[in-house]
């Protein structure tokens, strides 16, 4: 399960959005024993796509460095799908850089943006439910 | 002269957990081959059997990504820290070039 701080799932759908019609990505910052992401890292997405994302590298250590700092960890990636579901695209699978980490994918194929987050091991999508928490 | 060396949390179950190691070299290149030699399960995950920089990864010394220094012929000294993060990248559309993608654009690749 991912926990999610309210303001860190407002500020993931408020990235995704202002990257149109671009993907947008960032990072979760928080603990990987309890899946609670508290810190929200948006991102570059230096392959400026609307198919593609990559993750600024010097935006990632910076992200990675305050993570650590706070005593925590990255824990995850997030990514908006422009025009797809909020599905791991065999890209995102083929990629997925950590087993531990959560994928959050936000569609923004619909009125409403559609967050899930997922596992992915060794190639194996598994859908994780995602708890709203207010603080 | 023994640099530190700063672990993802995907690669520290290779060095025993370690979030932090040391290893020698003057050089990136031999810093990391020395680090491969010490924990053998980092083998490919960091650099290729060629000696090149693996693509998934980016490796950065102190605050700069090596690729825009001289890569693994960047100097390096005891006062220096290495840092190696996965690269992050997907997108939506299965393409077969997508794995290029996870070098930034206009850097030169290491292989």
């Amino acid at each position: 399960m991912l926990l999610l701080l309210r303001p860190v799932h407002d500020q993931m759908v408020a990235h995704c959005l202002k990257g149109l019609p671009e993907e947008a990505c960032g990072l979760l910052g928080g603990r990987l024993e309890t899946g609670e992401a508290v810190t929200c890292y948006p991102t570059r997405n230096v392959a400026a796509s609307a198919t593609l994302y990559t993750v600024d590298p010097k935006e990632h250590l910076r992200a990675d460095r305050d993570a650590e700092a706070a005593g925590n960890s990255i824990i995850g990636v997030f990514h908006s799908h422009t025009h797809t579901e909020a599905y791991p695209s065999p890209t995102d699978v083929a990629q997925a850089p950590d087993p531990s980490w959560h994928y959050v994918l936000v569609s923004l194929r619909d009125v409403q943006p559609v967050m899930r987050s997922y596992r992915i091991v060794e190639g194996v999508i598994t859908e994780e439910p995602i708890r709203l928490e207010s603080q | 002269m023994p640099v530190l060396v700063n672990l993802p949390t995907v690669l520290r179950s290779h060095a025993g957990g370690a979030k932090t190691v040391s290893a020698e070299g003057s050089t990136v290149g031999e810093v990391l081959t020395a680090l491969v030699g010490e924990y053998p399960g980092l083998a490919g995950q960091v650099i290729n059997g060629d000696g090149s920089l693996h693509k998934f990864v980016n490796v950065y010394l102190n605050d700069d990504d090596v690729r825009y220094l001289s890569a693994l012929d960047t100097p390096v000294t005891d006062s220096d820290e290495l840092s190696i993060l996965p690269a992050v990248a997907g997108g939506a559309v299965a393409d077969a070039t997508a794995g290029d993608r996870a070098v930034p654009p206009g850097v030169p690749r290491s292989r």
